[in-house]
């Protein structure tokens, strides 16, 4: 019988799992987690695999298999808030009669995303030095009136027919190049990352006038500096079918779970086909007559990682740059050690 | 055999018959019913009544004022009116019209002139005046005379004003003061009460004219009349013989006559003939000579015996509210006989006692009626200065002849009323009524404290007295008063809320009502004897607590009532219900009685069909055709608990049934509306988010960035909760939201949560969650003077040595004042004033004075706050005073810090414990990690189920992209939401898998996680933190000052002394309370013990035994106090 020699397979698996049960997650009585494990730099040469998986625009996932949640853990902390990116920090406001305060603007202008490529730029160090220089700053202007287009138009619908410029988007803020940035760059390379975020809404009469400057941060320091919208992992989710599940029990089954997660044969009869999009839903759960059959686990060494760039980087350099952050970190830690040593 | 269609052959167990398909989207008629009703509508009613009726009433029964000097001379209201508000410009007196957001800014009072044509002789001619200025009323915003009255949302947004701003307030000197309602005992009803040991009733009479209270009591068996113009207790047979019922078997008719009652009666008939009582004559003096003897002689009271005044007095002022004509006392007796016979029935059974929290004995008092109170008080001090003052000057030969247009002062009404609304306190002196804090400023903390106060209803009770009574929920307050929005502690139960449908009725006509009556086989009384009241099967029919006859057919004359009122032949909120135990019929058209409506039920079925809920939908049919055409009905309290009413379709009873309830949710209130689910919650909790709503930030109205409020406060980014309710969409809460939606784990977390504090994700503060916005504002005028001198207002100042504007002044324009933009940081100047140090136009110093160059002294107006703050605006105006009057306004935007007090709908506050980065927080298995973490433990104890649902509510909303609804006794229903959740992949419990954001590990719970809408309080850390190591000190104690504001100290209590004295640690109090307060060293003679100076004892002249102590300064200051009043205390040193 196929479900037999499959049984036979799944048996030798000596993934550690743990078991997703209705109430709490469960871990396998004889797995200790990896606490007892002697770090043995060969034998993790040898477990860890680095698979990418899928990559769509800024869209990037990978699975990284045999590593301990510490280590998976610490490159999605520095992804979110270690790898630099270049914001907007200073906001002059010369003059701004929308009815945004300067304060609520200047927040919002700060929080765009900026395509200028971080690793080509230096920390401000001065914190005196409010202009900054042509390796640590980038300038912007943004400067735009809001005036009337066609003062007969009367249809309060058709905005766009009565005003100019009474949407502000990112487009309309210039990049001012300081020194070489000019031949370094164009302004398509450190602009920002979208041309239609709305900043402000005006009305004739209002105006902005407003130089910006952005330097190199990192997230910690505040959210915009952060390189991702989204940079997590989830655990490997594996599904087993203890007993065959056919006919309507197969289909409930089937709804429990994320499309694609469970398919159903010729022969009306439920298997697994991929359970690595399930959203662990849990929600077999709600039929205990087929939840008894039905075994929710995942792989505790495999993690499934998904980032999101914001368009500083592409989303595989982000988490390069975690890799070489946290390595440096560590170099760090190690020189700190040999120096107390001796 | 065909099958059988069970639906077809179901049938209610009790009644026999198909159920009645409910009706579907029947609370569309609540909106509908809240464009033409309720809410605020009942202020602006009540005012709309008072300015275009009542003030004619109030003039024409007030018309005529004559002189005694002269015969001929006469002054007569011909019309009044009122105008459209408007303000004096400019010394010419001209005047344009205004805008009340004009008032708010510059400080002015929204009012309109009250014009009279008059009528009156100057000399020996007759003169006709027309639009002669009365006085300056106030005008309720919204009224009929407003200017925002029936204008579109664009000719709103043109006059600065938010078309969601409900109106009903007025606007004095610039701020908004709403007139509460004030709730109090019904007038001109019988209400008999057991004080202690004995039985009486009450009758509270009230009048145009007079407002008296009268008593009956009971004293060993007999029964006395009290009344506050007698010394002491009148027999009452001696009244009845007053009265000119002075026969014994005639008072016996009035009262009963079966044997009961006569043996009940008898004691007090024999108390008249003690008093050898047995003519009217004879009662009249013997009442006379118990008067309380008038304090002032009036030209009246000269020529009248005592006898004829106890006759007046009780035609007029006993039992006031029952007219008497020609001294015929029929009437009186007759209500007079009713309250005795009341009172008896009591004493045989006290359970007929009347109930004084029954709301149906209750009336609530509104703007219009205060206000037509307090008018006819000016008015008529206004005539009786008239008066006095044409006595005075008629008899004296002048060139010019007397005008009486001259001595009418307008200024009398205008301060009058304008002072009364600012103040709150209204004095009515023909009345002796004296009332305080009858009006508040409105708060403007949120839209919905604003609309909150508006609904807002104030007891008259005294907040001190500890009874319950007045204070719990009373059966009879369903559907009129919400059972949830009341304040916490003193105030608990006697400040209420209107519920959304409630409506307070203005007084109406009861001519026609009268008429009707008679018409209905009601027969006057005058005509029949007096024993024929007391016969089987009559009902005695009241209107308006006064006796209008008697009827057989009692139920004839209610269903004829009904019947026309439903046809509208009679007003829609007069009002008829029966009391079998008093046999009594009784009929009300008067003002303040709460009434809400209801839908039409005959034979166990409503009026209104789904056709009729669709002709609303498609807006072919407004609120008023529904009752037109009677389908639905106003009900007050008394008729209310006369009828049976279904509260859904399926309670409906073919026999019994009178009335279908439209929505449930309309018990609750404006407050508790905002609650989802509150059905679901503990019952407290549901009145904690009532108070806790008014305090949250948000939106306070389209025009928020228009005004200049001392203080307001905003939010950066508000947004509509996920769930929603019926009310919140009908009160436009989701147009003007006080909130966010946070994305919450319930679970714990650090430690830093326990105690209801909440853990907020640094991200989510950083991308501009729980931004607010400070608004303050600061104001100075520029006054001119008497002497000719004037404030002025001077440019910043410049250092001389290096010609830089001083730090102070950095802020200023060259004007001198701030300019917008500009960072003010604390002890900068905003506004640059100075002050001539004389301001007195003495002429005498003038001349001495004028030749010399003015002095001025600085009097600037600065920042005082350690945290700086932006100029938003500066806005330079004059007031009514033309005085400059220059309002700057100072921004400060926030972002939520430790010690932030938030709060979800559920009465569920808490404060920020800890800020965590979003890397340390958990994360779900798609990477989202939430903004907000709330500790389980909040859960258990305060049962917030409806926290729970709201949470389920909106994660299925934002997956499905809708809004959910958590109506009460509705909204979206648990399983669907669970169903929604279920269909979108995930947990249907609500239930993720978190991984711990520190170790990365999957955390063993799973945890319940979703958006919940969450308010920001406006308690913040920043205005209250303090602390102080060395600061100001009081002048006289020289010990530190107390407050945050003035910089003071923490003070070290008794209690905390006592510790310190147990503990035994003497030199730490003597540290705390000495050393670090007020430690003064001072010379103390030994040789006589009292105080020496620089060594010195000037008692002893010696400086031989002077010695040096240190005493705190206080009581240095006390010794120096004592011996100033002969007390001398004397200290004795010794080594120790």
């Amino acid at each position: 019988m196929v479900f037999n020699s499959e049984m036979a397979m799944e048996t030798e698996d000596r993934r550690p799992k743990v078991t997703m049960e209705e109430y709490k997650i469960k871990e396998n009585p004889n797995d200790y987690g990896f606490s007892d494990e002697t770090f043995d730099r060969e034998k993790f040469k040898k477990n860890l695999q680095i698979i990418p998986v899928k990559r769509v625009d800024y869209e990037l996932e990978f699975d990284i298999i045999g590593l301990t949640p510490a280590i998976a853990n610490a490159f999605r902390r520095v992804m979110i808030s270690e790898v630099p990116t270049m914001a907007i920090e200073k906001v002059h406001i010369y003059n701004n009669t929308s009815i945004i305060q300067d304060e609520v603007l200047a927040h919002r202008i700060g929080l765009i995303p900026l395509k200028a490529d971080p690793r080509l730029f230096e920390y401000k160090l001065d914190e005196k030095d409010e202009e900054g220089n042509e390796l640590d700053t980038l300038e912007y202007r943004l400067d735009i009136k809001c005036s009337w287009k066609n003062k007969d138009v009367k249809d309060p619908r058709n905005i766009d027919a009565m005003y100019k410029n009474h949407n502000v988007y990112t487009e309309h803020i210039k990049w001012v190049p300081r020194g070489k940035q000019g031949t370094l760059f164009n302004e398509s390379q450190v602009g920002p990352c979208d041309d239609k975020i709305l900043i402000s809404k005006m009305r004739p009469g209002h105006e902005l006038n407003l130089k910006l400057l952005a330097i190199k941060g990192i997230g910690k320091d505040h959210a915009k500096f952060s390189p991702v919208s989204l940079a997590s992992y989830k655990l490997l989710p594996e599904i087993k079918l203890l007993k065959q599940i056919t006919g309507k029990d197969a289909y409930t089954l089937q709804k429990c779970f994320s499309p694609g997660v469970i398919e159903i044969d010729k022969g009306g009869c439920a298997y697994v086909k991929d359970a690595r999009y399930d959203n662990c839903s849990r929600n077999v759960y709600r039929h205990p007559e087929i939840a008894k059959f039905v075994e929710l686990t995942r792989i505790r060494n495999h993690f499934v990682f998904n980032v999101e760039s914001l368009g500083a980087y592409k989303p595989e350099d982000i988490f390069v740059e975690a890799v070489k952050i946290l390595k440096k970190k560590c170099v760090e830690l190690l020189k700190e050690l040999d120096f107390d040593g001796k | 055999m065909p099958a059988i269609n069970n639906d077809e052959f179901w049938y209610d167990n009790k009644t026999l018959r198909k159920p009645i398909k409910p009706l579907e989207e029947k609370w569309k008629i609540v909106p509908a019913f809240l464009a033409v009703k309720g809410l605020v509508k009942q202020h602006i009613d009540s005012f709309n009544y008072f300015v275009n009726e009542d003030i004619k009433n109030i003039v024409k029964a007030n018309n005529k004022v004559i002189s005694d000097a002269d015969p001929l001379f006469y002054l007569k209201y011909l019309d009044v009116r009122v105008g459209k508000p408007d303000v004096e410009e400019g010394s010419n007196m001209s005047s344009k019209q205004t805008t009340p957001n004009e008032c708010r800014l510059r400080d002015l009072t929204y009012s309109a002139p009250i014009y009279v044509d008059i009528e009156y002789t100057r000399g020996t001619q007759r003169v006709v005046r027309k639009d002669l200025l009365l006085g300056r009323m106030p005008v309720m915003l919204r009224s009929s005379h407003c200017v925002l009255s029936g204008k579109t949302e664009h000719q709103l947004s043109t006059m600065n004003e938010c078309p969601h701003d409900p109106g009903g307030y007025f606007i004095i000197r610039g701020a908004e003061k709403v007139i509460l309602i004030q709730e109090q005992m019904s007038w001109n009803k019988m209400i008999t009460e057991n004080n202690g040991s004995q039985i009486q009733c009450q009758v509270a009479s009230s009048t145009h004219e007079k407002k008296s209270r009268t008593n009956l009591i009971t004293k060993h068996g007999k029964y006395y009349l009290k009344h506050n113009s007698m010394t002491e207790e009148i027999p009452v047979a001696i009244v009845f013989k007053g009265m000119n019922v002075v026969s014994d078997q005639e008072i016996m008719q009035l009262i009963g006559t079966d044997s009961e009652t006569q043996k009940r009666f008898a004691p007090s008939l024999m108390e008249a003939i003690e008093h050898k009582v047995f003519t009217q004559k004879r009662a009249l003096e013997y009442m006379g000579s118990k008067l309380v003897t008038k304090r002032f002689v009036t030209a009246s009271s000269k020529y009248k015996t005592p006898a004829d005044e106890a006759r007046e007095l009780l035609s007029s002022t006993i039992l006031a509210h029952v007219p008497v004509d020609q001294f015929n006392f029929q009437m009186k007796a007759l209500y007079l006989a009713l309250m005795v016979r009341r009172v008896m029935e009591v004493e045989i059974n006290p359970s007929s006692i009347d109930d004084r929290d029954y709301y149906g004995n209750k009336r609530l008092e509104l703007a219009g009626s205060l206000l037509s109170l307090m008018f006819e008080d000016l008015f008529k001090r206004l005539n009786w200065e008239l008066k006095s003052i044409a006595d005075k000057n008629i008899p004296k030969v002048k060139t010019a002849q007397f005008d009486a247009v001259k001595h009418l002062r307008a200024i009398l009404i205008t301060s009058g009323l304008e002072s009364a609304i600012s103040s709150g306190n209204w004095t009515i002196k023909r009345f002796k009524m004296e009332r305080a804090g009858v009006t508040q400023v409105l708060s403007r903390l949120s839209y919905i404290s604003a609309l909150g106060m508006m609904t807002r209803v104030n007891s008259q009770f005294e907040k001190t007295r500890k009874v319950s009574g007045p204070r719990s929920l009373q059966p009879s307050q369903w559907g009129m008063l919400c059972p949830s929005d009341t304040p916490e502690g003193e105030a608990c139960g006697l400040v209420k809320n209107l519920a959304l449908m409630t409506h307070i009725t203005t007084e109406c006509d009861s001519s026609s009502v009268v008429r009707l009556a008679f018409n209905s086989g009601v027969e006057d009384v005058k005509l029949l004897g007096g024993d024929i009241i007391h016969q089987e099967g009559v009902f005695i029919v009241f209107l308006n607590g006064n006796i209008l006859g008697v009827t057989h057919a009692y139920q004839r004359l209610i269903n004829i009532f009904r019947t026309m009122r439903r046809r509208g032949c009679i007003g829609a909120f007069v009002s008829i219900h029966v009391s079998h135990s008093k046999k009594s019929v009784f009929i009300h058209t008067d003002g303040g009685r709460l009434c809400r409506p209801y839908i039409n039920v005959l034979n166990g079925l409503p009026l209104v069909k789904q056709n009729h809920i669709e002709e609303l939908k498609i807006g072919t049919r407004k609120f008023e055709d529904f009752l037109d055409e009677g389908l639905i009905e106003f009900l007050d309290v008394n008729e209310e608990n006369d009828s049976f009413i279904a509260i859904s379709e399926k309670d409906l009873d073919p026999y019994k049934t009178t009335h279908l309830e439209i929505e449930p949710f309309t018990i609750l209130g404006v407050c508790a509306g905002l609650v989802p689910y509150p059905h679901h919650n503990q019952s407290p909790r549901n009145t904690y988010q009532c108070a806790m709503g008014k305090q949250a930030m948000g939106v306070i109205g389209y025009n928020q960035r228009n005004r200049i409020d001392t203080l307001m406060y905003n939010i950066v980014y508000p947004q509509s909760p996920m769930v929603r309710s019926k009310t919140i969409e009908l009160t436009n809460f989701d147009k003007l939201p006080a909130g966010q939606n946070a994305t919450v784990a319930v679970m714990s977390y650090s430690g830093y949560d326990i105690e209801d504090a909440l853990i907020l994700n640094k991200a989510a503060i950083d991308r501009g969650y729980g931004r607010c916005l400070v608004y303050k504002s600061s104001k100075c005028t520029v006054k001119r003077y008497a002497n000719r001198t004037y404030d002025r207002i001077m440019g910043p100042m410049k250092d001389l040595s290096t010609d830089k504007i001083i730090f102070k002044h950095e802020a200023l324009d060259s004007d001198g004042i701030v300019s917008p933009g500009e960072k003010v940081v604390n002890k900068m100047i905003l506004i640059n004033k100075e002050m001539p140090t004389v301001t007195s136009s003495n002429p005498v110093e003038q001349k001495d004075a004028a030749p010399q160059t003015m002095s001025f002294i600085p009097v600037p107006v600065s920042y005082k706050n350690v945290e700086p703050s932006y100029i938003e605006k500066v806005m330079v105006s004059a007031n009514s005073d033309e005085d400059f009057l220059i309002k700057i306004l100072l921004r400060q935007t926030r972002r939520p810090e430790i010690g932030d007090k938030f709060s979800s709908r559920h009465g569920q506050k808490g404060v920020t414990g800890l800020i965590v980065e979003q890397e340390d927080m958990p994360f779900n298995d798609f990477g989202m990690s939430p903004d907000m973490i709330m500790n389980p433990h909040g859960f258990p104890s305060r049962m917030t189920v409806g926290k729970t649902l709201e949470l389920l509510g909106s994660k299925a909303g934002v997956l499905q992209g809708k809004f959910h609804y958590g109506t009460a006794f509705g909204g979206s229903k648990c399983s669907d939401l669970q169903d929604e959740l279920f269909e979108k992949g995930f947990n249907y419990l609500g239930k993720d898998v978190f991984y711990s954001g520190i170790t990365g590990e999957p955390l063993e719970a799973y945890i319940y996680s979703g958006p919940v809408y969450y308010q920001k309080l406006k308690h913040m850390v920043q205005d209250k933190m303090h602390g102080r190591a060395r600061g100001p000190r009081a002048v006289l104690t020289r010990q530190p000052t107390q407050g945050r504001s003035r910089e003071g100290g923490l003070r070290l209590g008794e209690m905390e002394r006592d510790c310190l004295i147990s503990y035994g640690a003497s030199m730490l109090i003597m540290e705390r309370l000495m050393i670090s307060s007020d430690a003064f060293e001072v010379d103390v003679c030994n040789q006589c013990g009292r105080l020496a100076y620089s060594s010195w004892c000037h008692n002893c002249r010696s400086s031989t035994n002077v010695a040096k102590i240190a005493i705190p300064y206080a009581c240095k200051l006390l010794f120096q106090e004592l011996t100033s009043i002969n007390v001398i205390p004397k200290l004795k040193l010794k080594n120790y």
